[in-house]
Order: structure tokens, then C-alpha cells, then sequence
């Protein structure tokens, strides 16, 4: 890109050796920093500055790194993946920045997210939420029906599409002032209820994540609407009142 | 399980909230167009209606659901805030919440907690007054009989008048006729004068006034937030939202704003009748 040109930050990282360990905010300086690479390459840079300078590099999440698969986070200036709205921290580009800033580099704060290492957090949690509920069980011995086979009125196959976009990256957790996962659950419980296929076991899905999404220490929605804000996929709100509807019904049964 | 989910889940416990909620909203609109009578009524009307209040079946039940559900409410708010803050036990060194969120949203705990302490203590100052009290004022009217000589009257609840001297008085407001030691009617506890008084007092009128447009001002972004996240809550979110969301606006300005006018006037008398 022509436009691009060079910068030099100042970082604010939370460095933790393991999970037990305390962990505090260090600070590192990182010159010529190119406006058109993205956060987690400059993130690359500083790492090869400090194995050069012989300390340990800073360990973050990724995987993809363009926007699908939820694996990367971080906490940037305040912000679940940084100051740009409907993008992974992968996405985030440097151009976002300004020459001599200072950038905060935090994991996602979360009970239930419990850090590893430095901005590297676990996430199993979301995946028990999802071992509890999540799926349609289906017989797979060799006389699968065709999907296709149903048919589904357009507008709730896309509500139940765009619900399903959720990629479980955690934003919506590490930005809630209560650390709450509804947003995620809700998309998760939203996307099988709207389906004719997910309806013969949504009494018993929506109690069973909301039951264990409660046991792993997550917090209440306050309704706040933070995480449909900072969500990289844009899930909406509509899909936690959708699951609030769901488990009254599933309650009063 | 389904019905210990009803109460202690994450989404049980919010269902519970927007219900008293939205109750304690109705309830205040009630409240508020009784109140109104302080200003818009006179004397006898506003007790009537504070006689009304304390004495009809119905609106008995619903003021014994009244105080239920403003316990059930703070008790179940600050169990969920409780519940909320161990959901992050370190906090980030650097948060820009208000990018994402309004602040009345995330304050609601603290905004809840001024009303609760205001409730109480307008519960100390005139509910309490007017059910125990028991120097509790019962309104009069000064009459001239003759010409140059007034004499002062109970009003009686029957709408007739009873002359200060010729009763006694038995169980707060029974009046007995002093002579045939009979009971010849029934007086008005005077509210409204104690609420006069309260907000006209030479020492303290000024101050009472602006603490309680404060809380009203409080009142007013707890429902900023809270009436249109009830309905959230309950799981309606559709195409009426957006209209629901502009009344729970307009309800949010307009209630507490009517509710904070009634002492502004009486403090500096502005009132259309006595
Ligand atoms: C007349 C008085 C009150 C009215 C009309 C009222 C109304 C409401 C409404 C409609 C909500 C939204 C419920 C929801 O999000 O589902 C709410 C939330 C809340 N209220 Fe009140 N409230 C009142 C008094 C109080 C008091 C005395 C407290 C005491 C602590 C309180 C604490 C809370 C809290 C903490 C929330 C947020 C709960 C959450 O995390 O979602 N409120 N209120
Ligand atoms: S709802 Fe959005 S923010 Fe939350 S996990 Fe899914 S994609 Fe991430
Ligand atoms: S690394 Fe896959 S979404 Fe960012």
C-alpha cells in the first residue's frame, strides 16, 4: 500500500509465566511498525525483538488470521479486538494507530476464561456449553436424510444463518461488564431452535446450556447491548431474547 | 429442576426483575396521578385519596405487592450484581465501556440503591405517618358562623362537618360526640398538610426539595435503562421494539420529571388551589 508508512509505539502487555503465577503489565517499546501490517504481525515484530534480546515472547492466540475462525482475541485499548468494530483482532490493522502511541494489550477478563499464559486463555468452557446442547442428534448409520429434504421457511433459515455465524471467539464475554455469555449462547440455542430439525430437542438444549453456561462462572445479562457492539460477526441481540423465550417455555414444561 | 430453574438461574432471576420492574412502573404511574392532586386537587381531594389508599381491599392487595416486589426486586438486584462482579475477578488495567454501552446501563445497581434509600426514607416521612403516626393532624376548615366569629370543623369522611369542640377523639380519627358519647362520624388524616409542611419547612424545605429531584433525577435513568431492558428480558424483542423503546424513553423523562415538579411548587408556591 502506498500510504503506508512507519510508526513507533509504546506497548502495554500482560505478561503471566502459567496459570498460577500473578502475572502484571510490562511495557515495551517497538520502533518501525508499518501502518499496513495488522496487530498481530506487529505482535511478530516485537517477539522477534525480544528472542533477539533473549527473553521469553509473548504468547497470543491465533490460528486463521482472516476473521473466521475465533481463535484469536485480546483486550486492545479497552476494547474486545481493538478499536475497529465487526472485525477479529486478526483483522485489526496498524493504520488504526497513531506514531507514538501507547497500546494496552490485555486477555479477556473472564472467570470462566481463566489465563495460560500472558493473552493466551482458555476457552473449554465455551466448548462444555456446547458438549451440553449444541448439536441435533441425527442417526448417521448410512440413511442420513438430506437436509434439503425439509423445508424451512426462508426468514428463519437466515436468522438461524446468521446466528450461526458466531465463531466462539469470547468478545462478547471480555467486553460485558458482567462477563456474560449469553450473547454466545443465545446464537448457539438460536440457530438449532429456529430450524425444524433443532426444534425436537430444544426443551431440553436451552436448560442444558443455560445450566451449564450458570456452572462455569459466567455472569448475568444486564442487558447492556455491549457485546452485539464488539461482536466481530454482528450476532444480534434479538437471539438472547429469543433463548429467554426459549427457557420459559422449556421451564414451564 | 425446571422450577429451582425458574428462580435460581441466570435467566430465571431476570425474568423476576422485569416483572417487579415493570410492576413498580405501573405503580408509579398510579402513584404519580395521585400525587398530582397535591398541585392540580385541593386539600380535601388529596385525602380523600390518601384515605382511599390506606383503607380499599383492592388497593391494599396491591400495595402489599407493591412492597413484595420492590424487596424481591433489590434483593434479587444485588444477588445478581453480586453474582456479576465474581464473573470478572481481575479487572482490566484498561476498559473503554462507554464505546459500547450507556452508563445508565451499567450502573444500574448503584442507581437502584439511591431509590432504595429513597423509598425508605419517604416511607419514614409520610407512609409511616399516615399508618402509625399517632399525633397524625386531621384536617379542619375554619368557618365563620357569625359574622366576626369562626369556629374550626372537622370534615367528616361522610362530607359533612363537626364542630373541634363539641367531639372527642377515639382510634386516631373517631369522632365522639362529647355529650352523648356516641360516635358521629369519622375525620381526614391530613396528609396534605403534613406534606406542605414537609416541603415548606423554614429550615429544611429547600433541602428536602432538591434531595428529592435528585432521586427523581436518579429514578429517571434507572428507567432510562430498565424499562426497555424488562421487556428484553422477558424475551420480547420484534418489530414493536423500537416503538417500545421510545415510550420506555418518554416514560423514563415524564414520570420522574411529574413526580419532581409536585415539591418544586409547593417549596416555592406555585400551586393552582389550597
Ligand atoms: C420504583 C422503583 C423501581 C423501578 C420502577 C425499577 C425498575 C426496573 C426495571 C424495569 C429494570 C429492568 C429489569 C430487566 O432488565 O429485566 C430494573 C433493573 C434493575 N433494578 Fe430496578 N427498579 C426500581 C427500584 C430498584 C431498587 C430499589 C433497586 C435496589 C437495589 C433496583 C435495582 C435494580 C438492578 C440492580 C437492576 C438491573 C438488574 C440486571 O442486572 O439486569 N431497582 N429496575
Ligand atoms: S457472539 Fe460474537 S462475540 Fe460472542 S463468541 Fe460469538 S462471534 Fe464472538
Ligand atoms: S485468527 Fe482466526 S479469526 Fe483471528
Amino acid at each position: 500500500m502506498s500510504s503506508a508508512k512507519n510508526i513507533n509505539i509504546n506497548l502495554k502487555i500482560w505478561r503471566q509465566k502459567n496459570a498460577k503465577s500473578k502475572g502484571s503489565m510490562e511495557t515495551y517499546k517497538l520502533d518501525n511498525v508499518s501502518t499496513a501490517s495488522s496487530f498481530l504481525e506487529m505482535l511478530d515484530q516485537l517477539n522477534e525483538q525480544l528472542i533477539n534480546e533473549k527473553t521469553e515472547p509473548i504468547a497470543f492466540d491465533h490460528d486463521c488470521r482472516e476473521g473466521i475462525c475465533g481463535m484469536c482475541s485480546l483486550y486492545i485499548n479497552g476494547r474486545a479486538h481493538g478499536p475497529d468494530t465487526g472485525i477479529t483482532t486478526c483483522q485489526l490493522h496498524m493504520r488504526m494507530f497513531k506514531d507514538g502511541d501507547t497500546i494496552f494489550v490485555e486477555p479477556w477478563r473472564s472467570k470462566a476464561f481463566p489465563v495460560i499464559k500472558d493473552l493466551v486463555v482458555d476457552r473449554s468452557s465455551f466448548d462444555r456449553i456446547q458438549q451440553a446442547g449444541g448439536f441435533v442428534s441425527v442417526n448417521t448409520s448410512g440413511n442420513t436424510i438430506d437436509a434439503n429434504a425439509t423445508p424451512i421457511n426462508k426468514n428463519d433459515a437466515d436468522k438461524s444463518f446468521e446466528a450461526a455465524a458466531c465463531i466462539g471467539c469470547g468478545a462478547c464475554v471480555a467486553t460485558c461488564k458482567n462477563g456474560s455469555a449469553m450473547l454466545f449462547v443465545g446464537a448457539k440455542v438460536s440457530q438449532y431452535a429456529l430450524l425444524p430439525q433443532g426444534k425436537v430437542e430444544a426443551a431440553t438444549r436451552v436448560l442444558n446450556m443455560v445450566r451449564q453456561m450458570d456452572e462455569e462462572g459466567f455472569g448475568n445479562c444486564t442487558n447492556t447491548g455491549a457485546c452485539e457492539i464488539e461482536c466481530p460477526k454482528g450476532i444480534s441481540l434479538e437471539n438472547i431474547a429469543r433463548m429467554n423465550r426459549e427457557y420459559l417455555k422449556a421451564s414451564m414444561k | 429442576m425446571a422450577k429451582s430453574a425458574l428462580l435460581k438461574s441466570s435467566i430465571g432471576k431476570k425474568y423476576w426483575m422485569a416483572l417487579t420492574g415493570l410492576f413498580l412502573c405501573l405503580f408509579l404511574a398510579g402513584h404519580l396521578a395521585g400525587n398530582l392532586q397535591l398541585i392540580f386537587g385541593d386539600a380535601l381531594k388529596f385525602n380523600q385519596y390518601a384515605l382511599f389508599m390506606t383503607s380499599n381491599p383492592a388497593v391494599k392487595l396491591l400495595s402489599y405487592l407493591t412492597y413484595l416486589s420492590i424487596i424481591f426486586h433489590a434483593v434479587d438486584g444485588i444477588l445478581l450484581t453480586i453474582q456479576n462482579k465474581k464473573a470478572r475477578p481481575i479487572a482490566y488495567a484498561m476498559n473503554n465501556p462507554q464505546k459500547n454501552s450507556s452508563s445508565a446501563s451499567r450502573n444500574m445497581a448503584v442507581l437502584g440503591t439511591v431509590i432504595l434509600v429513597f423509598i425508605v426514607t419517604h416511607m419514614v416521612n409520610f407512609w409511616a405517618k399516615m399508618h402509625f403516626d399517632e399525633k397524625m393532624p386531621l384536617q379542619t376548615v375554619r368557618i365563620e358562623v357569625q359574622p366576626g366569629m369562626a369556629q374550626e370543623f372537622y370534615i367528616t369522611t361522610a362530607g359533612g362537618y363537626m364542630p373541634k369542640d363539641g367531639v372527642e377523639l377515639k382510634n386516631k380519627t373517631d369522632l365522639i360526640d362529647i355529650n352523648a358519647h356516641v360516635k358521629v362520624g369519622e375525620a381526614y388524616k391530613d396528609l396534605h398538610k403534613i406534606t406542605f409542611a414537609f416541603f415548606k419547612d423554614e429550615k429544611y424545605g429547600l433541602i428536602f426539595t432538591i434531595l428529592y429531584v435528585l432521586a427523581m433525577g436518579v429514578l429517571a435513568f434507572h428507567l432510562l435503562h430498565g424499562f426497555q431492558s424488562a421487556f428484553q428480558s422477558l424475551g420480547v424483542n420484534n418489530k414493536f421494539t423500537p416503538a417500545l423503546k421510545t415510550f420506555g424513553k418518554l416514560f423514563a423523562i415524564i414520570v420522574p420529571l411529574l413526580f419532581a415538579i409536585i415539591p418544586v411548587c409547593i417549596h416555592f408556591n406555585f400551586i393552582l388551589k389550597h
